[in-house]
């Protein structure tokens, strides 16, 4: 009866015998590989360190005139552009500028790296179905696993600092570009494909000519997707060393500072809101040519 | 046949999971339904020879199903064969590399589909433009090369809009200029006019055989419509479950049909605007006979026989000399098997 109630588990010594055996492990492995990983990481850490430091020295006027071009020129929206340069004036006036450069900084080069590594998985997937296959299960791995739990090996591996909480951002953001390039290439028109291998393309000038173009609205969901969700992240970030406005909002939440908390929560929910508005009306006019003057 | 541009031998297409291994039994004689329902095989060609002239208009139809799009597709090798050879100029196609293939899709065939194929996301110049830029040609003469082909097929003006802005029958004209622009010898086009309503369908067969006066290309041209394939076609292949069940003139096709199939096909066509005089035409008009031109129809000769003698014309024929056709065969040729 005791065999039906309580569930047989492993033996608590045998239990903890094979949880320090992983952690000694691993801490071998970063004891042997820590510092090469610190090293390869270091040129991306360097190039965040410059770019905060450069949204920080520029005059501030400077830097919404920035803001203000980068929204109209994708947009094309008086309003989200006048929107965004308001918020930021906003910002500015409650004194959250220098926290909201440093977290626009980690989500610009977050973003960045996630194009960067996302849009090559998201075609090599497209390209093979066994590729798909394998790669399908670890997106759905790094979109469900709780954050807390991936922040461990990754700290253990790299400390705390920029470069740990850029990477913690980047797993966590990264699966929908590279789902979205997937699913933009694999719906591409099957009867333009076979126009394209009909005249004599090669793999190459069908997917830079074809497979890719055709994708765009789709990746720029995705693209769009992945800001949204490294945004999403800063609070967490900034609980392994990363600066910005998750800072504060974690200060609020240890000492009960409501206010604090709501301005800090609320600059981050506008950043969402700019970043959001202004990616999808770029995505929408990419796609201008499927709304000519028939269908 | 040495002055057939495109050979196809003994070709052979099973569709399913092991082609290979239910070859032999289509081979011994294993038909369509049967190979489907004891190996869950598709069969899509079988044994299909067929040599196609130079500078032509060779039409293969069929109903659907009948293979006509798998066949087309072979000859720029859209679709590997299950057995069987092809030929380009004397050139085996299946035994080419991927880059030699893709040299010949280049410059030596070029395609215009049912569904249009085009870009959405370029321009009707860029569109025409695109086989060119596949072959690696500079900007400026894309451009000129483009617009001569868009002028030819009458968008003029239309250069700068995208498909997507286009009626059917002008986005068929962007793929026909799309495929001219290479100036491949090769034209395959796949039931290229289908899509179209009757009037526009005729306004592009229009244009076609204007532009195949000028061009001479060696065109295969695939559709479902007899009434298509007898005014375009030089030459006329039926398929029927992808067997080829006969292949000749548009005039043995309708005078001689090889069985029930084709004869069921063409018993709605107006006889009289088809059948040639010459198709019908033998021995020696007497001297007072009126001569009339071989390629004139039926038709068009009835008036002369109201006033000829004896019910007697005479038929200018290809190879020289007067043929004559009596009254009598007109009726019968008119009347047909039925
Ligand atoms: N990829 C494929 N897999 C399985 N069967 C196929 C495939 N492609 C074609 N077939 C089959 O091969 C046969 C011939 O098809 P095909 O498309 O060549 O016909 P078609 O004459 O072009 O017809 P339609 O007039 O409808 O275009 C059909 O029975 C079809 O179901
Ligand atoms: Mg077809």
């Amino acid at each position: 009866m005791e065999f039906l109630t309580e569930f047989p588990a492993l033996g608590r010594k045998t239990l903890s015998g094979l949880k320090r055996g992983v952690d000694e492990a691993f801490k071998g492995f970063s004891r042997t590989y820590g510092e090469a990983l610190e090293n390869f990481f270091d040129p991306l850490l360097q190039f965040l360190i410059w770019f905060e430091k450069l949204l920080l020295a520029t005059p501030w006027p400077i830097i919404l005139l920035v803001i203000g071009g980068l929204s109209w020129a994708g947009s094309r929206s008086w309003k989200i552009t006048t929107g965004a340069v308001v918020a930021f004036i906003v910002i500015g006036i409650f004194d959250m500028w220098e926290d909201t450069m440093a977290t626009l900084a980690i989500i610009s080069v977050a973003t960045f790296l996630c194009i960067a590594v996302g849009i090559p998985i998201g075609i090599l997937m497209a390209r093979s179905n066994r590729m798909q296959s394998l790669i399908t299960p670890v997106l759905d791995v790094m979109q469900t696993i709780p954050s807390f739990v991936y922040l461990i090996p990754v700290v253990m591996l790299l400390g705390i600092g920029k470069v740990p909480g850029l990477l913690a951002v980047c797993i966590y953001a990264i699966p929908p570009i590279v789902r979205l390039t997937n699913l933009g290439i694999r719906l591409v028109d099957a009867d333009v494909l076979e126009a394209a291998d009909a005249f004599g393309a090669s793999p190459r000038q069908k997917l830079m000519g074809v497979q890719v173009p055709l994708a765009l609205p789709n990746i720029f969901a995705g693209i769009n997707q992945t800001i949204m969700m490294a945004l999403s992240m800063v609070v967490i970030a900034s609980m392994i060393g990363v600066k910005g406005l998750g800072v504060p909002v974690l200060r609020a939440i240890s000492n009960q500072y409501l206010a604090l908390g709501l301005m800090n929560g609320l600059a981050i929910v506008a950043l969402a809101i700019i970043f959001d508005r202004v990616s999808q009306s770029y995505g929408k006019r990419l796609q201008a040519h499927r709304h000519g003057g028939h269908r | 046949m040495s002055d057939a541009k495109v050979q196809i031998k003994n070709l052979y297409k099973i569709f399913g999971r092991h082609p290979a291994r239910v070859l032999p039994l289509v081979k011994k004689g294993l038909s369509k339904p049967d190979l489907l329902d004891q190996h869950n095989h598709v069969l899509g060609l079988q044994d299909v020879s067929l040599d196609i002239p130079e500078k032509k208009i060779q039409v293969v139809m069929g109903l659907s199903g009948s293979g006509k799009s798998t066949l087309i597709r072979h000859i720029n090798r859209l679709i590997e064969p299950t057995d069987g050879q092809i030929l380009i100029d004397g050139q085996d196609v299946l035994g080419m590399n991927d880059a030699d293939l893709r040299e010949v899709r280049r410059r030596k065939t070029s395609m215009v589909f049912q569904k249009f194929g085009l870009l959405p996301h370029r321009k009707v110049k860029e569109n025409v433009g695109y086989g060119l830029e596949i072959q690696g040609v500079a900007d400026g003469e894309i451009a000129t090369r483009a617009q001569h082909w868009i002028d030819r097929v009458g968008l003029t003006g239309y250069e700068d809009h995208y498909p997507g802005q286009l009626s059917g029958g002008m986005q068929q004209r962007v793929g026909l200029a799309r495929a001219l622009a290479t100036d491949s010898e090769i034209l395959l086009m796949d039931e290229a006019f289908s899509a179209l309503d009757p009037l526009i369908r005729y306004d592009m067969q229009s244009i076609l055989l204007e532009l195949q006066e000028e061009l001479h290309k060696t065109i295969i041209f695939i559709t479902h419509d007899l009434d298509e394939a007898l005014r375009l076609g030089d030459n006329i292949a039926i398929l029927r479950d992808g067997a080829m069940v006969q292949k000749g003139t548009a005039q043995d096709i309708v005078l001689k049909p090889a069985d029930d199939y084709i004869a069921d096909f063409t018993k709605d066509i107006n006889r009289g605007r088809v059948i040639r005089l010459d198709a019908l035409a033998a021995g020696t008009a007497p001297s007072d006979a009126p001569v009339l031109e071989g390629k004139a129809v039926l038709e068009d000769a009835l008036p002369a026989f109201v006033q000829a003698p004896a019910q007697v014309i005479g038929v200018k024929m290809p190879g020289g000399g007067v043929g004559q056709v009596t009254l009598a065969q007109v009726v019968e040729a008119l009347r047909g098997d039925h």
